[in-house]
């Protein structure tokens, strides 16, 4: 299969991608890590009028913490750097527990999360995982930057709030104020397949109480779905099985499932408050562990 | 200088631009014309006539076009051959020379890891990309560096077997484990 014709410009700056992107009047594409987009071209789903090639522009391949707690993740930082990150494990153990979960291990050496957002495939892992931690999104364009809640710039299946002269540069995972913990779970029929489903759930704790909780939900709706009752069930709570099991209830009762040849929506659903239910138990069960290193102090 | 355009594509139209890219394939330097929407995968087998990287799904789905990309595994149907352009690529035909083996293929002949043949040089280069970073992997290590590629006739087995072999041959021939090559990402 060949990709449709289209122009090719791999600009050096970002103020000259927006600049081409301005250009192509709504008929260009950023290419980054290529491993939805260049599919999507071969297949003739997508056949843009110019490719906005980005993996020559500098220092967006970074992953770090500022100084007051901030985690920021570059548009050319890849999946491999965030599976091989010695950060996100204290940082983040939801997006540690992912990364490795990503498609298989080779579309990880070039993929991004960035990229991953922008696409915003109802099945793809990354906007789970950002939504539950209330993240954003930094788009870039001629009149400078602009943050976008994760929640909002996913606007449907394969839609993003970017205007057509933007460039995401970097998402955003705001500070945590107690510890954090949390996980993420997918069953996947086999390696790189399409999530039947997946749940990604992250905490922040007092003690054994809760004071923060996002619960994002993958392949069970027409987009991503953020389990905002199933989280607000947690807050004020320590992790007792009543709570446990209220959360899992009402995160399957958020799923929209559809049957297909991955499931039924029965069991999807029961997927979804099974991943619940797991990955809260486990956070619970480290949680009564001192020094075990699935919960960590946050930076 | 190769020109790949008319090669690999109906006679295209004169209005058509190409980019001339200089890529080092094999430790060769290699300057071509391609048109920007040329893949990867396709300017190696039929542009460079670097036939052992094989194109299977064509969706980024098998590995079997899996080349290594400044050391690291990608999938060249699904990177455009452009984007190469100043990079270092290794395919299968770079492990070892004509009239030897690489101690992969070594170990793939050792311990029966290949029955068509189809998914093996996707599956070497992957082995590659692992033992270059990890010279003495579990299995279970072996199994999740390769759980990108598929194989339809060996069920695995032999092909685990073959790479844990090959990293045993490598490690005797470097005690000293010289080769290792760390962060490439």
């Amino acid at each position: 299969m060949y990709p449709p014709r289209f122009r090719y410009e791999a600009p050096r700056s970002i103020d000259e991608a927006i600049a081409l992107l301005q250009s192509g009047g709504g008929e260009a594409k950023v290419l980054a890590g290529g491993q939805s987009l260049v599919p999507l071209l071969k297949l003739r789903f997508a056949s843009p009028e110019l490719l906005v090639d980005i993996n020559n522009l500098p220092g967006l391949d970074y992953h770090r913490v500022d100084a007051d707690g901030t985690l920021r993740i570059g548009a050319l930082c890849r999946h491999v750097d965030l599976e091989r990150s010695t950060i996100l494990p204290t940082r983040s153990p939801t997006m540690a527990a992912a990364a490795p979960l990503v498609a298989d291990p080779i579309v990880r050496t070039r993929g991004t999360l960035v990229g991953s957002l922008c696409h915003a495939d109802p099945q793809g892992d990354w906007a789970a995982v950002v939504t539950a931690l209330g993240g954003s999104i930094v788009a870039q364009g001629p009149n400078g930057r602009r943050t976008i809640p994760v929640a909002d710039f996913v606007t449907g299946p394969f839609q993003n709030a970017l205007a057509y002269d933007e460039v995401a540069v970097e998402a955003v995972i705001p500070p945590a104020k107690g510890t954090v913990a949390g996980g993420y779970l997918k069953l996947e029929r086999r390696v790189g397949d399409f999530a039947t489903a997946g749940v990604a759930v992250a905490l922040e704790l007092n003690g054994s109480t809760v004071t923060r909780a996002g619960i994002g939900l993958t392949g069970v709706g027409s987009s991503t779905i953020n389990a905002t009752e199933a989280a607000q069930a947690l807050v004020g709570k320590p992790l007792s099985a009543e709570t446990r099991a209220g959360a899992a209830e009402l995160a399957a009762a958020a799923a929209q499932p559809k049957t297909d040849h991955r499931g039924t929506a029965a069991y999807k659903r029961h997927i979804v408050a099974t991943f619940v239910e797991r990955i809260l138990t486990r956070v619970d069960e480290s949680t009564q562990l001192p020094g075990n290193g699935s919960t960590q102090r946050a930076a | 200088m190769t020109s790949l355009f008319e090669e690999i594509h109906e006679p295209a139209p004169t209005d058509v631009p190409t980019r001339r890219v200089t890529i080092t394939v094999n430790g060769q330097r290699r300057t071509v014309e391609v048109e920007p929407r040329l893949l990867l995968a396709h300017l190696l087998r039929h542009g460079l006539r670097l036939t052992g990287t094989h194109t299977g799904c064509d969706t980024s789905n098998c590995g079997a076009c899996t080349v290594l990309f400044d050391g690291a595994p990608i999938k060249s149907c699904t990177m455009l051959a452009v984007q190469a352009d100043g990079h270092e690529v290794t395919t299968v035909e770079g492990l070892a020379g004509p009239s030897e083996l690489h101690p992969i293929q070594e170990g793939f002949k050792d311990e029966h890891g290949l029955q068509c043949g189809f998914c093996t040089p996707g599956m070497m280069m992957a082995a590659k990309a692992l033992l270059d970073r990890n010279p003495d992997p579990t299995e279970e290590e072996v199994r999740f560096a390769l759980s990108g590629n598929l194989c339809r006739c060996t069920g695995y087995q032999n092909i685990v077997k073959s790479v844990l072999r090959a990293a045993e041959l490598m490690r005797s021939a470097d005690p000293a484990g010289k080769t290792t090559v760390d962060g490439w990402a």
